[in-house]
This record gives C-alpha cells, structure tokens and sequence, in this order.
C-alpha cells in the first residue's frame, strides 16, 4: 500500500536473484549429435507410450519409436539415425528410473520431415492432429500433452490464449532467447494455439526484466490488435499458470479448477515455437532447447539438444563442472529436481540444466520457527504455510487437508523465504500426498 | 561412460526443491533487531548517563548466562550465538528506569528468560514477550524502584523528574511534544527519546525483519480511541499526539509488539493485534490505577495471538469470496 505498483502482478510471491545475466545475452548453441541417445517412454504426464522398434532396430531421424498409448500420452521420435542398441531401465531426470530405448547414433543427417503445412490456411483439426503426431509436451514443466490442452471440453468457453513468457525461474533465459531469437516464428506459433483452441484472443505474458524481448515482441505485433503483450511485475512465481492468469485477466482460477474454468489457454513460449516447428517445417518434437548455468559451470550457455542426450555429454560440452559446484539441478532452482546420476538423459521438457554453488544456495542453521508470518506473506495462494508443515510433520492430515493442504502448487515460495530455513514445502509435498492418498481411498470406498 | 563428469568425485547435494535459499536468518535478523536498539541505548547514554549502560549490560549478560545454563541443564544445543537472548537482554535493560539496581536488574533479566521464554521451550515457543514478562515481574516484586524516576540531564527548571504520564495523571500536567520528541523528559532509558525509537523502527521496517502492519495499525489505533476520548473532552483527556509519544508507546510499538514470536503470522491478525494494543493503552492510561498501560496491553494481546491466528486465515487464492 506504501508503493503503488501499476504493472500487473498478484499478491505474495519473493524476489530472488535472477542470475540471468549468466546466459541472457548468449545465442542458443546446437550441441553436437552425442555417441548415445537415451529415450525414456515417459517423457510426459499421463501412459507412457509403447516402444515400436526392437533391439537391433535401425532408425531413421524424425522417424517414430513409440507410439502414442491412450488420450493422455504423447509418441516419441527418434532424435538421431541410428540402430537401438537395447530397450532397458535407465535413469531419468526425474529421479524415478524409466524404461528407455536406447539408441547408438550414426553420422548421418538424414531426417523423416511430415509435409510442412501453410500457418495461413491449415485447419483447427489439422494443427491438433499435427501437434498429436509430432509428439509435442507442454514446456512449462509438467509436460502434458499439447494436444490435449488443444481440445478443451465443448462446455467450456475459451476466450484468450496467453502465452507464458514469465521465466520467473532465476538462471533460466532459454523462453527469453526464444522470444529474442524467434519472435516472428512464436507470434506464428501463437496464431496457431489461436486457431486450434478457436479464439480471436491471445496474449504474451512477460516479466519486466525482459526489455528486448518486450521490444520486439511490440514490434511484432504492432499490426495485430487481437494479440497484446502484457508486462508483468518482475516476481516468483508470476509464470505459474493461475498467477499469470490473474495478473493478465484478473480472473482467479478456484482450487481443484483449470485454466479452462475461466476461459483460458496457456502454453509455454518453448510449446508454441514447438507447434511452429511441426507444423510449418513438419518437425516432430526432436529436440530441448535449455539453459545451462550456474556459478558451478565452466561456460554457462543457452542450447539446442537432441531429446536422450545424457547430462554428462551436456556438462562436457559446457566446459565442465567447477570443484566448487555442491548441486546439479534440472530445470529451475525453485522447482527444478537435484540429480545425483549424469547418465540421465535430457527429455522434451527439459528447460534447463544448472551446476550450483555453495554461495548461490545459500543454505543456513535450521531454528524452530520463529512465526515471523513471512511464509504467510509470500504465499501467492493464500496458504498457511508454516501450519501446514507442521501439521504434515505431526502427521495431522485431516487438518492438514481442512487448511486447503493440496491447493499449493509447491512453488517453494515459503521455503525460500524462511528465515529460520525450515523445509516447508518439503513437509507440505509429504502431507499433500498423503492427503491425496487418503481423498483417494474415501472415493473409492 | 567414460566422460569426466560422469561420475564426480565430489559429493553432491541431493535435497528437494527448492535449491537456493534468500538471505534471511534467524541469526540475522536478531542482529538487525540488535542494531536497531543502538540508537535508544544512546539517547539512554545522553540523557541519563553512562551508567545506565551498566544496566543494559547487566541485563544482556545475565540474559545469555540464564539461557546458557538452563540449554546446559537441560541437555539441549546451546543456542545463544542466535542473538536472541542479547535482544531480550537490550530490549529488558532499556525499559528499566534509569539508575535502577543491578542486583533488581539481574533478577529481571533471569526471570525474562527463564519463565518468559525457556519454560515453553525456548525460541519460538514462548507466548508472551520475555522481556515484558521481566519487567511485569520487576514491577511486582520492585514497584517502589520501578516507578522512580530521574530527571534528564538536560532538564530546564520547568521539567520535572515525572514521566509525562504520571504528570498527568496524577498532576494533570500535559508535556509538550518537543522534549517527548527528543527525549529530553523522564522516563524509562530507552523509551523517551521518540526520535531514537523511530531511527531503530523505521530501520527495521525498510531492511525487511519488522511488517508495517503492526506499527501502523497500532500508530493509527491510538489516533482513534485516543482521539475519540480526546474529542469527548479534550481539557480532561490528553490528545491523540501526547498519547503516542508519551511513555512506551513508541517503544513498544517498534520493539515489543513487533516481535516475531508473539505477534500474528496473518495480515490480518496482525491489524487486529496492533489496534487491539492501542485500545488496551488507552483504556489502561485512562481509566486504570497505573499511568502506563503499554506491558499489559501487549502482554494481554500476546496471549490471545494464537485465537486472533486461527480466526483470520487469509482466503484461499480462487475461492468464492
């Protein structure tokens, strides 16, 4: 209330270093073809799909490996010509091992392309069959299948698309190198989202921090009335979809509800560049693009890989880790996952590989909490975060579930902010699944 | 894989999200809570003499010593390096009045931490302020020294060595704001200089450790019900202005309602509890037997701040309003 603020934002969130100066200002790289691809079935949310090809198999580029299995699933194609040299269990950045194709590549640049389809004329239902078959996930994170958040029930009504340009993560610039590198192709990209979701409203979403980017997204649009760039408040986690949904339209997502209740789509900057590719150049989804940074890197840099690349050949090409780096991270610093094997491979989701350092995570004497209210101030969904630790801790999952336990999104907002550095969000994840176990168990007794 | 970072020999980190951590700790906080204090702890120096740092003192040193002790008797880490018994033991010596004993001091200083903080568990589980909690003790065993006052050193013949509540409470004498500002007035050490209060405070509120929401609702509180009895008649009552810079108002508001542990974690709660404090002073300085009112109001409004908490739970982000 002292500082009014005009640029559009929502309430809480946390400011912490954005450290995006490390990569901001370099031009995405494409990594060389690695030795070995490791394909994971479950690159997505949802079935994991069904391998085609058998040990022995020689593949082609672009070619499909496995298919498709069920209405939430995603196909998977080979990034690389080459031969599968083993169908087994690998590990996965996710931190759960995976069945993999695994697949010894050959130097070869033959690609399999589908027909490049006009943006200008293609249909609704040829962009959704298109975004099906090139295997496209969601790049946000959660990597749901596109094609699925492309046909929204016919009782709800959609009103606009935003893209999110937020990257409110710190370190990561791969949306911003994006939207710097490819403005024309994602405003195309957009323009199909549009179509295929039937709305003749759409919206980029993008932080403050991102003066380029915002000018010549503008500039893109400067003919278009039907897209607006929207300039948010520079704040975590102002790229979570319900936070981006208000700062945009005003409109609050209810708990348990999605975009869809209020009339909205959203797609990530790395999903609508994605839908360009397959649909204008007949790409399936073949590559990651990601950030790799961190004061624990030797040359942080913004690339272009192929699906399957281990982490350690991306470390490698990076120069290598540093003796001070204590932490390897995939995806942001906020939400992303510590890795503790570098065999893993890069999937479709992947937005970004740090190496951290002491200094950067900043860790402190664990106190009994002090109730300073400051998780409570941060929290952008109104939770009680330090009550709902506690009460997960105790084990007290009823309570826990009355005090709205499974609305938080797990942003790390509060653990974050704690001066007493208790894991929060770390309780709250375990009471939420828990409670979760337990709703499940009361529906299907 | 025979690539180099395959298999680091270096130990890595494996915790869940998230990976970095912002600068706040407790430690630092209480730190900052101490450097607050710097500027009251001299304007204590400046009107009341040096030796009133040898009370201060007393009390920091007697604080840690009990926590100390009683961690070691107990068998649990020893945990003063948090900084928070030296805050106890600052904030405790600045409310005394000046020359006090330091045998009286000690005392208070023990019965602050060991009844008002370590008998519940220690940082973070205590309910009611422990520094209050020793000089509500103190006021009882002492109330004789408690409430003896001494002039500032500065004092022109008009300025008597009475607070400016007991002036007018028992003389109806009303002090002018000037002096009350400075702190050129009797009082407790660290409570009449408004100005050192409001260097520490507003410190405080910019390096991020104390929310607005507490001050401010107290400050405007005491505009309100100070104001309304002010209006009703203002020869017999004093105006909303004396009322906030009179006695420990600014002290407590700044210092003692804001501590973390025994304020509300809501944004709500937090109004509450700050309006609540200024309703209880006013009530207290005009209708009770005490002409200060500021220790009961926030001890009372300490004890009632895990009800105020569980009744103002914001409104889940989405929810029908």
């Amino acid at each position: 209330m002292i500082l009014m603020n005009h640029t559009k934002t929502f309430r809480g969130g946390i400011h912490p270093h954005e450290q995006k100066e490390l990569t901001e200002n370099r031009s995405f790289e494409v990594m060389p073809r690695p030795k070995q691809i490791i394909i994971p079935l479950t690159q997505h949310l949802g079935k994991p799909a069904k391998p085609i090809v058998k040990k022995g198999s020689e593949v082609k580029a672009g070619e499909i490996i496995a298919e498709q299995d069920g209405f939430i699933s995603a196909g998977i194609h080979s990034p690389v010509s080459g031969k599968v040299s083993k169908i087994t269990v690998g590990s996965t950045v996710t931190g759960f091992p995976k069945d993999a194709i695994v697949i010894e590549s050959k130097d070869a640049n033959d690609i399999v392309l589908m027909p490049s389809l006009d943006p200008e004329k293609v249909s609704a239902e040829e962009i959704r069959e298109r975004v099906k078959l090139a295997g496209i996930v969601g790049q946000g994170g959660a990597a749901f299948p596109t094609y699925v958040k492309l046909s929204p029930p016919n009782d709800k009504k959609i009103e606009i698309v935003i893209l999110n340009g937020c990257e409110c993560e710190p370190y990561l610039t791969r949306d911003y190198r994006y939207m710097v590198e490819r403005t024309t192709d994602l405003i195309t990209g957009l323009r199909l989202i549009m179509k295929a979701v039937g709305v003749n409203k759409g919206a980029i979403g993008i932080e403050n921090n991102k003066p380029e980017a915002i000018n010549k997204l503008k500039e893109a649009v400067k003919n278009s009335p039907d897209i607006s760039i929207e300039v948010l408040e520079t704040k975590y986690p102002q790229g979570a979809e319900k936070m981006l949904i208000k700062a945009v339209t005003g409109k609050e997502v209810p708990p348990g509800k999605l975009p869809f209740d209020v009339g909205a789509v959203i797609q990530n900057i790395g999903t609508a560049i994605a839908i360009y590719d397959a649909v204008v150049k007949g790409e399936p989804q073949l590559t990651a693009a990601l950030t790799v940074s961190g004061l624990g890197v030797n040359q942080p840099k913004n690339l272009i890989v192929r699906v399957g690349t281990p982490l350690a050949d991306i470390l490698d090409f990076c120069g290598g880790v540093k003796e001070n780096a204590v932490k390897v991270v995939v995806g942001g610093p906020m939400m992303g996952v510590a890795q503790y094997d570098f065999s893993a491979p890069v999937m479709k989701a992947t937005s970004g590989i740090l190496v951290l350092t002491e200094e950067e995570i900043n860790d402190h004497e664990e106190t009994p909490c002090l109730r300073c209210g400051k998780c409570v101030d941060v929290c952008p969904l109104n939770l009680i975060p330090t009550k709902l630790a506690r009460l997960s801790s105790l084990e007290k999952f009823e309570e826990a579930e009355q005090l709205s336990i499974t609305v938080c999104m797990e942003c790390g907002t509060c653990t974050y902010t704690c001066p007493a550095n208790l894991p929060l969000v770390q309780w709250i994840r375990f009471g939420k699944q828990r409670v979760m176990a337990l709703q499940r168990e009361r529906e299907s007794a | 894989m025979e690539t180099t970072t395959a298999n680091p020999t270096y130990k890595l980190e494996l915790t869940s999200s998230p990976h970095v951590h912002s600068r706040w700790s407790t430690k630092q906080a209480m730190w900052f809570v101490v450097i607050a204090l710097i500027p009251a702890l001299i304007s204590a120096v400046i009107f009341f003499g040096p030796y009133q740092l040898l009370i201060v003192l007393t009390s920091i040193v007697f604080c840690i010593g009990t926590e100390f002790l009683i961690k070691k008797i107990r068998k649990r880490k020893v945990t003063v390096t948090d900084g928070s018994a030296v805050i106890t033991g600052l904030l405790l010596g600045l409310i005394l009045p000046p020359n006090f004993s330091l045998s009286s001091t000690a005392i208070g200083a023990v019965f602050a931490i060991a009844v008002g903080k370590e008998i519940f568990g220690g940082l973070g589980y205590n309910i009611f302020n422990p520094a209050l909690v020793g000089r509500a003790f103190l006021q009882a065993a002492f109330p004789v020294a408690i409430t003896t006052w001494t002039k500032p050193n500065f004092a022109v013949d008009t300025v008597t060595s009475a607070t400016p509540l007991a002036a007018y409470k028992f003389d109806k004498v009303f002090t002018s704001v000037q002096p009350m500002f400075f702190g050129n007035i009797g009082g407790s050490l660290g409570e009449t200089s408004a100005l050192a209060i409001l260097i520490g405070g507003i410190f405080l509120i910019a390096v991020g450790v104390v929310n607005y929401r507490v001050p401010l609702a107290m400050i405007l509180g005491m505009i309100l019900f100070a104001g309304i009895f002010w209006g009703i008649d203002p020869v017999k009552y004093p105006n909303p202005l004396f009322q906030i810079f009179a006695g420990g108002f600014l002290f407590g508001t700044f210092f003692m309602a804001t501590d973390w542990v025994t304020s509300p974690i809501t944004s709500k709660g937090m109004w509450i509890f700050g309006l609540g404090i200024a309703l209880l002073v006013v009530v207290i300085r005009i209708f009770g037997g005490l002409p200060e009112g500021v220790m009961y109001a926030i001890l009372i409004m300490n004890s009632v701040v895990p009800i105020i908490n569980r009744y103002t739970y914001p409104k889940i982000f989405g929810e029908a309003k």
